[in-house]
C-alpha cells in the first residue's frame, strides 16, 4: 500500500514543504495509510529536498512510525511495570490467541497485529494499550473480549464505543499548582507589570527548579537564553512525559491547559521569544483536540497572536508537535532535534539549547509543570511559592501514584514530605518497595521510606510507583531493563549494547537460568553505563538493576538455580521452533531439572 | 599556534584553538584509543572509546574542547578496562570473525582491541542476523561487521555530496542503510573511488576482486601496533 501522489501532495502543502516538518509528516502518512511505503519515503524525500536515507532513517526511529506493514489495527500493549503486574501479559495472549497471531507478527488477513509499548501513561488506570494510536485503560479479560469483536468486525475506530476510550483523571490532594484558579491572562499581565527582566528576577526569587527531573534553576535557563544575542527564541514546553509511572502532565495538559500555556507565554514574554511548541508525546494523541482548542480559544482572546496585551513588542503563538514513540525525546536537546524532523538523538552539550537550540537559536525547554508553577509564580509573585517546601526544594511536587496502592492517582505535596506519608495517603500495604521517579530514578526499601522527596534527599520527577511484598523486585528490575533497551537510541556504544546485555542477563536471571557471573556481569555493566554513556538516559539506566541488587539481592538469589555449573544454555528455547514447526515435544528432549 | 597547555598523565600537551583533548594528543603524538574518531571529519563522540577523566570526570576526549590546565587522565587500568569493554561490546553486537576476514590487520576494531588487551569478547555474543548486500558491480557490503561509526555516513554527505549511507532503527536494533528503494548498494551512487569506501574503519565495506591483495602477517597492525602509529606519526592520528 502507497499513498497517492494526490494524497502526499496534499499533506505536504499543508506543512510547506518543510524538511523540518518531517516527523509530523511521517506520522500523518502512517496514519492515512497504516505503513510509510518505500514508495512513500522516496516521494517525500523528493518532495522536501532530503537524501532518502534520511527520511528512512527518520521513519525507522520512532516506535509509532512502520516501514513494513501493520495490521489495519495495530495493537499495543503498554508495557510498563505497573500494567505488567495487573496481568497485562496474559491478555495480550489472550488476544493473541484470539487473531492466533504471535507478538509482532501480522495476522495472514492483515487485520490485526499485536505488540508492545513503553508505559503509556495510565498507569493510574491501567492496564492499558493503544489501538492505531488510541489508548484505551482499565483493560480486564471483559474489554479485550469487547475490543477482539469490534477489530473481527472490522469496525472503524470512530464507531467503538466512546466509553472505552474515557481517560478519568483523579487529583486526590491539591495544593499551590492542582487547586489554582486562574484567569486566562493574569500571570502574562502581572508579567507585563514587572517588565521582562523583572519576571526572571521574581522567577528567581522563588527558587523554581525544573520538575522534569533533572532540577536546574529554571532562572537560570530563562536568563542565559535572554542575553544570548540574536533575532529570534524559541519555548518549548516538554509534554513527552515518557518515563514510565509518570502522569501528571497527562492531567495537567487536560485540567489545566491554560496555565501552562499562559506559563509559556509569561517565559516567551521574560525572554524574548516569539514562537513556542508544545512537544505532545505521541501517546497523549487524545489530548490533541482538546489543546488546540485552548490555544484558539487564546489566539481569540488576544492571548496568543501580535501585540498581546497591547505590547508593541509582544508576539507569541503557538504550535503542537506530536512525538511517534521515542522516550529520548524527553531529553532536551534530543527533544530538539525531533522538532527538527530528525533521529532524536541528544546532541553534544555544550552548547546547550539556551544558546544553541532550536534551529540553532537560543530556546528555553521547560517541562509541563514548571511552566505551569511559573505561571502561578509570575501571578502570585515569589513568597506566595516558598511558603511551601524546604529551604533547597521550594513549592510542591506533583506526584503520579500507581503499583500496589488502595488510591491511584495525582499528589501534590510540598517538597520535605516524606515516603511514608504519601504511602499512608495512597493506602498503601505491606509495602516492599517504592520506585520513586520511574526507571531512572531510585529504587527504596522499607528503610528508606523515612526519607524526603526534596532534591537535597529523594529527588523525583513525579512517578511513584508501589510494589508490595508479594512482588518479585527481579520481576521489576527485568522490566526496567527491558524499558531501557527498547527506548535507548542506539547513539553511544555503552548504552546501545549495555542496556541490551542488561536485560538479556535479567531475562536469564528471572528464567532460571541465571548465573553467579550474570549477578557480577549485571553489577559491572551498569557502573559502566553510568560513566560512558552519551545522555541522561544511559547514565540512569543501570539504576534499577543496581538499587535492586544492592536492596533486593536475595530476589535475585531465589532465582538462581546453581552457583556451580552455567545453565545459561536454555534448551527450551533452543528447540521452540523446531517443536512447532513438527508439532512434536517430546517428553524427553529436556534437561531434568537440577535440585536448587 | 599554541594557545596553551593542559596535563595528559602527568605530560603537558599543547593545544591549538578550536583543538579537542584527542585532536591536540595525537597532534603531540600521545595515541588515546578511538573508533569514530577520524582527522578529516567533525568529532561526533559515540563510540566512546576515546573516555577519559578530565578533572575526575568522564569525558568523551574526541569532542570535549581543550582547556588551560586540565587535569586529563587517559591510560589507566581503570579507563582501559572501561575501553576494552567497549569494544568487547563491538565484537558481541556484531559478527566479527577475524581470522576470515578480508580485512584482517589493517582493521581499526581488531587493533584497538589487541592495544586494550583484549583476549576474549567477555559476553555472550548477540549474533545478529545481517545479510550480505552483493548487488554493487565493484563493492561488496558486509554489515556483520558494521561498528555504527558512521565514518561512511559523514564521508559520503560531506565529501562525496551523495548521502549514500545513513542509519536507521533504533539501539540495539540501529543499523546502516543505502540511499535507493531497493535498499540495495548497486542502485546507489556510490563509486569504488569514494571517500566512504575508503574510510571504512572495518570490513563492511570492500572492493570487489581485491581480495587479500596483501598477504595477512604483512598489513599495517601486523607490523606495528595501533598505538605505535600515533606514537611515530604526529599531526596525523590513525588509521
Amino acid at each position: 500500500m502507497t499513498l497517492s501522489t494526490s494524497a502526499l501532495g496534499g499533506l505536504l502543502q499543508r506543512h510547506q514543504n518543510d524538511p523540518s516538518r518531517l516527523v509530523q509528516i511521517l506520522r500523518e502518512v502512517q496514519d492515512a495509510n497504516g505503513v510509510i511505503s518505500p514508495r512513500d519515503v522516496t516521494e517525500l524525500a523528493q518532495a522536501l529536498g532530503l537524501p532518502r536515507a534520511r527520511v528512512e532513517g527518520v521513519a525507522g526511529f520512532y516506535s509509532f512510525l512502520s516501514t513494513v506493514p501493520r495490521g489495519q489495527y495495530r495493537v499495543l500493549f503498554s508495557d510498563n511495570i505497573t500494567d505488567q503486574l495487573q496481568g497485562s501479559h496474559a491478555l495480550r495472549d489472550s488476544l493473541c490467541h484470539a487473531f492466533e497471531v504471535h507478538l509482532d507478527e501480522l495476522s495472514r488477513d492483515g487485520l490485526v497485529s499485536i505488540g508492545a509499548t513503553s508505559c503509556t501513561g495510565l498507569g493510574d488506570q491501567g492496564p492499558a494499550l493503544l489501538v492505531n494510536g488510541r489508548a484505551i485503560g482499565r483493560l480486564d479479560p471483559g474489554r479485550i473480549g469487547v475490543i477482539a469483536a469490534l477489530i473481527r468486525g472490522r469496525t472503524p475506530l470512530d464507531r467503538w464505543p466512546k466509553e472505552l476510550f474515557a481517560v478519568t483523571d483523579t487529583i486526590h490532594r491539591a495544593d499551590l499548582l492542582l487547586a489554582s484558579r486562574l484567569e486566562p491572562g493574569e500571570a502574562i499581565d502581572a508579567a507585563i507589570v514587572r517588565g521582562a527582566q523583572g519576571t526572571i528576577e521574581e522567577v528567581k526569587q522563588s527558587r523554581l527548579r525544573g520538575r522534569g527531573g533533572a532540577g536546574f534553576s529554571t532562572a537560570t535557563k530563562w536568563e542565559a537564553c535572554r542575553v544570548t544575542p540574536g533575532p529570534e527564541r524559541f519555548v518549548v514546553c516538554n509534554a513527552d512525559e515518557g518515563e514510565p509511572g509518570t502522569f501528571k502532565d497527562r492531567v495537567l495538559l487536560r485540567q489545566f491547559a491554560d496555565l501552562v500555556v499562559e506559563g509559556m507565554t509569561v517565559c516567551a514574554w521574560a525572554v524574548g521569544a516569539q514562537k513556542g511548541f508544545i512537544y505532545l508525546r505521541g501517546e497523549y494523541l487524545f489530548l490533541l483536540d482538546h489543546l488546540e482548542a485552548v490555544l484558539q480559544r487564546r489566539r481569540e482572546a488576544g492571548l496568543l497572536g501580535h501585540h498581546l496585551r497591547d505590547q508593541e513588542t509582544f508576539d507569541f503563538d503557538v504550535e503542537v508537535h506530536l512525538g511517534a514513540g521515542a522516550y529520548v525525546c524527553g531529553e532536551e536537546s534530543a527533544l530538539i532535534e525531533s522538532l527538527e524532523g530528525k533521529r532524536g538523538i541528544p546532541r553534544n552539550r555544550p552548547p546547550y539549547p539556551v544558546t544553541h537550540g532550536y534551529k540553532q537559536k537560543p530556546t528555553v525547554v521547560n517541562n509541563v509543570e514548571t511552566l505551569a508553577a511559573a505561571a502561578l509564580i509570575a501571578r502570585h509573585g515569589a513568597a506566595w511559592f516558598t511558603a511551601k517546601g524546604t529551604a533547597t526544594s521550594a513549592g510542591t511536587k506533583i506526584h503520579s501514584v500507581s503499583g500496589d496502592v488502595a488510591r491511584p492517582g495525582l499528589y501534590e505535596l510540598p517538597w520535605g514530605t516524606t515516603i511514608a506519608e504519601l504511602l499512608e495517603l495512597a493506602g498503601a500495604k505491606n509495602t516492599q518497595a517504592v520506585q520513586v521517579g520511574g526507571p531512572s530514578g531510585v529504587c527504596l526499601a522499607s528503610d528508606g521510606f523515612k526519607r524526603r522527596f526534596g532534591f537535597e534527599d529523594v529527588p523525583t520527577a513525579g512517578a511513584f510507583m508501589v510494589f508490595d511484598s508479594s512482588r518479585a523486585m527481579v520481576e521489576v528490575a527485568e522490566n526496567f531493563a527491558r524499558f531501557f533497551a527498547h527506548e535507548s537510541c542506539g547513539f553511544c556504544t555503552p548504552c546501545r549494547v549495555g542496556t541490551t546485555l542488561m536485560h538479556r542477563a535479567l531475562q536469564r536471571i528471572v528464567a532460571g537460568h541465571g548465573t553467579k557471573r550474570d549477578l557480577k556481569e549485571l553489577k559491572y555493566v551498569a557502573q559502566l553505563l553510568k560513566v560512558a554513556s552519551h545522555c541522561g538516559l544511559g547514565t540512569t539506566a543501570g539504576n534499577p538493576v543496581l538499587d535492586t541488587l544492592e536492596r533486593f539481592r536475595p530476589s535475585y538469589q531465589r532465582r538462581i538455580r546453581s552457583f556451580d555449573v552455567l545453565p545459561s544454555f536454555d534448551l527450551d528455547q533452543a528447540l521452540a521452533p523446531a517443536r512447532e514447526i513438527t508439532g512434536r515435544d517430546d517428553p524427553e528432549a529436556h534437561f531434568e531439572e537440577d535440585a536448587p | 599556534m599554541t594557545h596553551g597547555t593542559f596535563e595528559l598523565d602527568g605530560r603537558e600537551v599543547p593545544f591549538s584553538p578550536g583543538q579537542t583533548i584527542l585532536q591536540a594528543a595525537l597532534a603531540a603524538s600521545v595515541y588515546i584509543p578511538h573508533l569514530c574518531y577520524h582527522p578529516e571529519f567533525k568529532p561526533h563522540g559515540s563510540c566512546k572509546v576515546c573516555t577519559v577523566k578530565v578533572n575526575g570526570r568522564p569525558m568523551s576526549s574526541c569532542t570535549t574542547p581543550a582547556q588551560e590546565g586540565q587535569q586529563v587522565e587517559s591510560n589507566t587500568p581503570e579507563i582501559n578496562e572501561a575501553r576494552r569493554t567497549l569494544v568487547q561490546f563491538l565484537f558481541v553486537e556484531g559478527n566479527h570473525f577475524c581470522p576470515s576476514c578480508e580485512q584482517s590487520g589493517r582493521c581499526t576494531l581488531q587493533a584497538t582491541g589487541y592495544a586494550l588487551g583484549m583476549t576474549n569478547p567477555q559476553f555472550n555474543p548477540l549474533f545478529p542476523n545481517r545479510p550480505v548486500d552483493a548487488s554493487h558491480p565493484d563493492i561488496l557490503l558486509d554489515f556483520n561487521r558494521c561498528i555504527l561509526c558512521e565514518l561512511c555516513v559523514r564521508a559520503s554527505g560531506e565529501v562525496d555530496g551523495k548521502s549514500v549511507f545513513a542509519l536507521s532503527g533504533r539501539g540495539i536494533t540501529k543499523h546502516l542503510i543505502v540511499n535507493a528503494e531497493s535498499g540495495k548498494l548497486g542502485d546507489t551512487e556510490l563509486s569504488v573511488g569514494d571517500k566512504a569506501v575508503e574510510v571504512c574503519p572495518v570490513g563492511v565495506i570492500l572492493r570487489k576482486r581485491k581480495g587479500f591483495d596483501e598477504p595477512i602477517g604483512r598489513r599495517r597492525y601486523d607490523i606495528a601496533a595501533i598505538d605505535e602509529f600515533a606514537a611515530a606519526a604526529p599531526k596525523g592520528g590513525t588509521p
